[in-house]
């Protein structure tokens, strides 16, 4: 469904990211894994068109979608919660998700989309007035999270949505990650937190140094040694 | 209370509300495009002589000469983006504040050049309202309630509707709202419009009250700014009450001494307050 072939990108004169493949089918979830500076976060903003693709090409659903902007990325039905959740501090909460359903598709199925995000996150729908910066870590992430539903997306890119959150609340958001994988989405999610991540995803890659150093299963990436060594501490 | 006094609070008040006005439009365009338009009130200038001819050399009914007036500026304000503002929107803020105080100069030069330096009067005679011993001018009064208008008209088109919702947003995270559909590009264009428009909407109600010349843009342009950084920069709120807080100054001012005087404490109760609160009265 989304496919990058030999992608480079990067940052002025950095490059960070060195001919990375990857392949994700419909209706999978598919987590990267690595360290900090490794460049997951760079993958995802090369796929929502945030950075320009410098080398390589990407497609999605048959057609190629590398150099297009970030407003036509989300047209095509990939929409990318970023990472640190990005959400528009002094618009209310019910402001942020109205942002969310800008593409003129979405527009047209606000009031539906608006229940199914509050039904995900019935929190939300208590805050819906409140300025969304004044809400907890927990509750701006599951903002984030509908914002990007609100466009009623075929992908999901989740950039560590664990981040900075308490344990508790780290758990909801992955239990979350397999709702929304039950009706179909497909999800593409760059964790650091990888045990936890690995019990979510179908298979895996991780990512070092800007290049794919392992992939896949996510229960062979479990039990690989190099990955339970470095990452998972057995 | 002197009724002479209350007569000059009440011209204040009227005299706010087209600042007021003003003062929104340049903090829609700061807010959300990160520029400064130095040459905002000679858009103003711009839209004064459209009114002029439109209205007094062509004869057009004076309603739609104000309506074309608004469209003409709105698309004043496109152009001024498209070809001033767009190529130097990544280039330092003092590049940015020399090429739109160039602009100034031109429009400024441009106008002389082409209707010389008289000064014109639509010729539009408005009653002198007199309430109570009191004399409010209609005109005036006029200008209060359609800049209100406008003022409420703007804020429901932010609140409500998905492009001033997304006006908005760009306001608070530049980067991120690509993501969600809104194209950044577009999103500068329609606030450029919008500011244009502002203009052309306050320059048909100074229309009525003052002369038209090349440097009127020089007697309100640096009040406008004035307000703007008062209030805070960007912060829309604040620039709307800012501009009654300096047209109360002016009108109590000029009531107590003379205008010119009026100004001065006007400008001196700003540099006093900057020193106070550098980020604008109401920003914490």
């Amino acid at each position: 469904m989304l496919s990058l072939a030999s992608i480079s990108a990067g940052y002025g004169s950095f490059q960070a990211l060195f001919s990375v493949s990857l392949d994700i089918a419909r209706g999978e979830a598919v987590g990267v894994i690595g360290p900090n500076g490794a460049g997951k976060t760079t993958l995802m903003r090369v796929i929502s068109g945030m950075l320009p693709l410098r080398e390589g090409s990407m497609t999605f659903e048959g057609k190629a979608i590398g150099g297009l902007p970030a407003h036509h990325i989300i047209e095509r039905g990939i929409a990318h919660v970023p990472e640190n959740r990005r959400l528009f501090p002094k618009l209310s909460v019910e402001e942020n998700l109205r942002v969310g359903a800008f593409i003129p598709e979405a527009r047209a199925r606000f009031a539906e989309q608006l229940d199914y995000v509050y039904s995900l996150f019935p929190r939300l729908k208590d805050r819906r007035a409140q300025a969304a910066g004044t809400m907890s870590g927990g509750e701006q992430q599951m903002c984030a999270i509908g914002r990007a539903l609100m466009s009623k997306p075929k992908v999901l890119l989740m950039d560590e949505p664990s981040a900075g959150l308490a344990p508790l609340v780290v758990q909801q958001v992955f239990e979350l990650v397999g709702r929304i994988r039950a009706e179909g989405l497909t999800v593409l999610i760059v964790e650091q937190n990888v045990q936890q991540v690995l019990d979510v995803v179908d298979r895996a890659y991780l990512l070092e140094v800007g290049a794919i150093k392992l992939s896949g299963t996510a229960a062979a990436m479990k039990d690989n040694s190099f990955i339970r060594e470095s990452y998972l501490g057995l | 209370m002197d009724i002479y006094l209350l007569e000059a609070v009440i011209n204040g008040i009227l005299l706010g509300g087209v600042l007021a006005l003003l003062a929104l439009g340049l903090n829609l365009i700061f807010g959300v495009i990160d520029v400064v338009w130095i040459s905002y009130a000679d858009v103003v200038m711009c839209g004064m002589y459209a009114v002029y001819f439109l209205y007094a050399q062509y004869h057009v009914p004076l309603p739609l000469a104000c309506l074309i007036a608004i469209i003409g500026s709105a698309c004043l304000g496109i152009l001024v983006h498209r070809l001033i503002i767009a190529p130097v929107l990544d280039a330092p803020p003092l590049n940015q504040l020399l090429a739109t105080g160039g602009l100034l100069f031109f429009l400024q030069s441009f106008a002389t050049l082409l209707f010389g330096t008289d000064f014109r009067n639509i010729g539009v005679r408005l009653p002198v309202l007199e309430l109570a011993t009191m004399y409010v001018s209609f005109a005036r009064l006029i200008a209060f309630v359609v800049a209100l208008v406008g003022a409420v008209v703007l804020y429901f088109f932010l609140k409500r509707t998905y492009i001033g919702t997304a006006i908005r947003a760009i306001a608070q995270d530049r980067e991120i709202v690509g993501l969600m559909g809104v194209d950044q590009r577009r999103v500068y264009l329609v606030v450029s419009a919008i500011g244009g428009a502002l203009a052309g909407l306050a320059a048909c109600l100074l229309a009525l009250q003052y002369d038209v010349h090349p440097f009127i843009g020089n007697t309100f342009g640096p009040v406008i700014f004035m307000i703007c950084v008062l209030g805070g920069l960007g912060n829309m709120l604040g620039g709307f009450f800012a501009a009654f807080i300096i047209s109360q100054i002016i009108a109590i001012g000029g009531y107590y001494s003379s205008t010119e005087l009026s100004y001065v404490f006007a400008f001196t109760f700003f540099i006093v307050l900057m020193f106070v609160r550098p980020r604008g009265l109401f920003t914490p």
